[in-house]
């Protein structure tokens, strides 16, 4: 019935590869990712070593990336921040997909006065900007890479509810509904059998639209020095280490921001293709 | 009886704006530890001094009477008094609003300039070398963290070239800051612009401007651009209003001190009233902006007003 099941995985990565831009976006995703992974073998330095070279020394054979201004390796930190920026994106978007998904699909199903409400109190919520909301709530949680996680995540609920309730509106008219309705299947189930499989291509899609955002997100917030903290390997809070230092040693915010960049672009590229293929009314990010 | 639809929207936004102001006074409810031992700044002091400064905050009513008073303040501007600088949040803010607005007017103005170009150059010929170029570019645009974009273009711009300088008041400080903001906007109204003129351009209108033997310039002037007109302004209007409240990221890569950067400080300081404060001027503002933008495609578009009253 739905996009996904029509599709069988192999046929669905091949036609993920299928453009050049999204084959780019895998190749560049993967490199990070394994990199990410396999930090302790790639990288060639303790991430939080000290003085393993000249402070804010230059990039060079030893030292790909250079080195910052406690004479740790660059590319190591990069390797080892690449775990943490990545894995929180992921944190993030799990926690914005999966009560976005169950707010919307519940409001939506119950209709009436829950849906009027609930449907309100979301439009309010958008009201705020997502880097302020963010913020509002880290100030509540207090500041911690796993907190600044956990505030992008919370202030992406709505945007995920929204989606997920128009969506589900579509389908509670439908007639596999009526009949699971008809014979007597409880509310849950219904739920859960029935509207949740439906909706599983417009969750991906929108989830690998919001991956970027959220990498994005939380090191903006690591960046403003509300999410991890020196000495911690993030390349949000590497790019705030550099700032300082950019006159002197350029390299200290080159090489984050590159890899920040990268791996926002890469699961943009990725996401617009897959949002294309399961989704082609959505046409990718407009 | 039936009200003016402008009259009916302005009366609709007071249960936004107060549902607005409950969540921030709920969520500031959350804050861990004592706000009277917040306000006193980790000072040591006596039952009685604290017992005297939590009644001089209203922290000692119960907490619907503080939520009743909070609303009330609220709606009459009170924003109450900053715990660390003792000064009224209000003016706090008010000193704070130019940096924020001329940062958030020049990097309009280059969003749009650029976003505009692109976007009509993209969506004129769609899928020719000048599409792929604008929307290859606005995919990067959407991906580069505006804080590194900031940076680079201080590095380049400032530090290398001395084309500009990095700090400061004057008009030529604000280029730069402008340039990062405007790129953020140009790559989202370019991709508007260009499906919104794509789609008007195989209008029937158009094809009978043409026939008409009207210039293309006119035609796309006059008959494409009208109508493509609304969806770009509601995204520039939303931005417009997030901006209002302070371009956090880049008011701290450039040092401006603006009412993002006050908001970072007051989150860092656990100044409650500040952040209370900021916030609700924050999304008051995007809520009658977009009031504003409303009313105004009442104006822009004869459609909107007649399909509403």
């Amino acid at each position: 019935m739905s996009a996904i099941a029509v599709l069988p995985p192999r046929r669905l990565i091949a036609r993920t590869l299928g453009t050049p831009g999204a084959a780019a976006g895998v190749v560049i995703l993967a490199a990070l990712v394994l990199g990410a992974i396999f930090a302790p073998i790639f990288s060639p330095f303790d991430p939080n070593a000290t003085r393993v070279c000249p402070r804010l020394a230059a990039p060079s054979l030893a030292h790909w990336f250079g080195c910052d201004l406690f004479g740790r390796d660059i590319f190591s930190r990069i390797l080892y921040g690449g775990r943490l920026s990545l894995a929180i994106g992921l944190l993030t978007v799990a926690i914005s997909l999966f009560a976005g998904t169950l707010i919307g699909m519940v409001i939506a199903f119950l209709g009436g006065r829950a849906d009027r409400i609930g449907t309100r109190l979301l439009d309010v919520m958008l009201g705020f900007p997502p880097i302020v909301l963010a913020i509002l709530i880290v100030a509540v949680l207090g500041v911690s890479a796993f907190n600044a996680a956990l505030a992008v995540g919370i202030s992406g609920i709505p945007r995920f509810a929204r989606v997920v309730r128009s969506a589900t509106l579509l389908l509670v008219g439908r007639e596999f509904v009526e009949s699971a309705r008809a014979m007597g299947a409880s509310q849950t189930r219904i739920l859960r059998r029935h509207l949740l499989p439906n909706l599983m291509p417009v969750i991906i899609v929108l989830a690998s639209l919001d991956l970027g955002t959220a990498i994005l997100s939380t090191a903006t917030l690591s960046f403003l020095g509300l999410g991890a903290q020196p000495p911690t390997a993030e390349w949000g809070a590497m790019l705030n280490a550099g700032r300082e230092f950019m006159r002197y040693a350029p390299w200290t915010m080159i090489f984050p921001g590159l890899a920040l960049f990268l791996a926002v672009m890469s699961v943009n590229l990725v996401g617009d293709r897959l949002s294309h293929i399961l989704d082609p009314r959505a046409g990718g990010r407009v | 009886m039936t009200m003016p639809w402008f009259l009916r929207r302005v009366i609709e936004i007071v249960p936004t704006l107060f549902l607005t102001w409950t969540i921030v006074f709920g969520v500031l409810q959350l804050i861990p530890g004592d706000p009277v031992m917040l306000a006193l700044g980790g000072t040591p002091a006596s039952d009685e001094v604290i017992d005297n400064e939590r009644k001089r905050l209203g922290l000692d009513q119960p907490l619907h009477i503080q939520y009743f008073d909070f609303l009330r303040k609220m709606a009459v501007g009170d924003l109450g008094n900053s715990y660390q600088t003792k000064q009224p949040v209000g003016q706090m803010i008010a000193a704070r609003v130019r940096p924020s607005l001329e940062l958030a007017l020049g990097g309009l103005l280059v969003g749009i300039v650029l976003g505009v170009v692109l976007g009509l150059g993209a969506g004129l010929r769609p899928h020719g070398w000048v599409d792929t170029a604008t929307m290859s570019t606005a995919l990067i645009g959407v991906s580069m963290p505006s804080f590194w974009i900031g940076m680079l273009l201080i590095y380049v711009f400032g530090l290398m070239l001395e084309w500009v300088p990095i700090l400061g008041e004057g008009i030529d400080a604000l280029i730069l800051p402008s340039i990062t903001v405007g790129l953020f906007l140009a790559g989202g109204l370019a991709r508007l612009i260009r499906s919104a003129i794509i789609e008007t351009m195989s209008q029937d209108y158009i094809r009978t401007a043409r026939a008409k033997g009207l210039p293309n310039f006119r035609i796309v002037a006059k008959h494409a651009m009208r109508n493509a007109i609304i969806p770009p302004i509601t995204l520039l209007g939303v931005q417009f209003a997030f901006l209002i409240g302070g371009a956090v990221v880049t008011e701290r890569v450039f040092a401006r001190p603006g009412l993002g950067a006050l908001l970072i400080d007051a989150v860092l300081t656990k100044d409650i009233p500040l952040v209370q404060g900021l916030v609700v001027y924050t999304t008051s503002a995007y809520i009658l902006i977009n009031l504003a933008l409303e009313l105004l495609y009442g104006v822009l578009d004869p459609r909107i007003r007649s399909r509403r009253a």
